[in-house]
């Protein structure tokens, strides 16, 4: 998300493509699997250049941050035994777990709650969407309860998920 | 949303950790952690991580195109019928089903992860706090990688210093 006020400056200056077009392309981008910045970069390079504008443009997204990663990755395989790089990861994993906990958060806010305009510790439990809960507690079993189920790809409870989706309507 | 870059973690580590065995638990929790403070997508940057350790700046460039290239095509062919994806009834449906699969792999992933990161009383006030805060605020991860880094260096050098085991 934090390329859309960068994309949405390009398309006032540029002209490539309306707001309200730009608005259709982060509603699609969100709701199709991927990264949602490359998802970006794909839509407005496909809409601007056709598939070479996509290609190009998506590979200008992620080239920044391959540079800078392979930076990193050079600098920490010469540092790797340092003592203070070491510490320093000792107290960065549990803040990167918890950075991912806050993420699975977010989406569940949505996933298991019905639409609302402001969630508190209130008026929560008002919000929850049973149904939603109900079969994510059915997944979790799964997918960690159950022998051989639990081993599955996860790819294969993303498409039982979708069939149920479409089935439940949630 | 789907769940974007984190929605890739569960599926990362099954084929990265537990199947290839490229890297282990740990070293996955520290590339999450690095891709968080860096700019640029999680994925992305965990992947060039993953690639560079395996097979050096070649694979690092590789790896990243591998993560890209089915959100290339999928954007590319919607893009395509975008009119008739977006009034689907259906698609609406199933992705409301996905997001909920989602949460409980990303939750699975963060169990798994939080197994090899906390491992002691400073990690799990060092988690707790990270994610109140980010649940609560605006603060961008930046930030609390770097506070959450000093305050590790500062924790072990005490240590050190009360002369307990490291």
């Amino acid at each position: 998300m934090a390329t859309l006020p960068f994309l949405s400056d390009i398309g006032q200056t540029m002209h490539w493509y309306t707001q309200s077009q730009l608005a259709d392309m982060v509603a699609v981008s969100e709701s199709t699997p991927g990264p949602l910045g490359i998802n970006m970069a794909t839509y407005v390079g496909f809409r601007v250049g056709g598939v070479l504008g996509a290609i190009v443009s998506t590979l200008s997204e992620v080239l920044p941050s391959v540079i800078i990663i392979t930076l990193i990755a050079m600098a920490l395989k010469t540092f790797k035994d340092n003592q203070y790089v070491q510490d320093g990861f000792y107290g960065l994993r549990p803040a990167s777990t918890a950075l991912i906990a806050a993420a699975c958060c977010s989406v569940g806010e949505i996933a298991l709650f019905k639409p609302h305009r402001y969630l508190s510790i209130w008026n929560f439990i008002t919000f929850i969407n049973w149904k939603a809960v109900a079969f994510g507690v059915v997944i979790f079993t799964m997918t960690n309860r159950v022998p051989k189920v639990k081993k599955l790809h996860p790819i294969i409870f993303i498409a039982i998920a979708a069939v149920v989706g479409i089935i439940v309507k949630f | 949303m789907f769940g974007g870059g984190y929605a890739m973690l569960p599926i990362l580590q099954r084929e990265i950790v537990e199947n290839k065995k490229w890297v282990s638990d740990q070293e996955i929790a520290d590339y999450y952690a690095i891709g968080q403070c860096t700019p640029g997508i999680i994925a992305v940057n965990t992947a060039t991580f993953i690639g560079y350790k395996k097979r050096g700046v070649i694979g690092g460039i590789f790896a990243t195109l591998g993560v890209i290239s089915p959100s290339l095509l999928i954007i590319m062919t919607l893009a395509k019928i975008i009119s008739r994806f977006e009034n689907s009834e259906v698609v609406v449906n199933a992705f409301k089903g996905i997001r909920i699969a989602v949460v409980v792999l990303i939750l699975n992933a963060v169990i798994k992860i939080g197994k090899s990161s906390i491992v002691d009383k400073a990690t799990f006030g060092i988690f707790l706090c990270v994610l109140i805060l980010a649940i609560v605020s605006n603060i961008s991860p930046v930030v609390f990688v770097l506070i959450a880094a000093t305050a590790g260096i500062l924790i072990q050098s005490l240590r050190i210093r009360k002369g307990g085991k490291k």
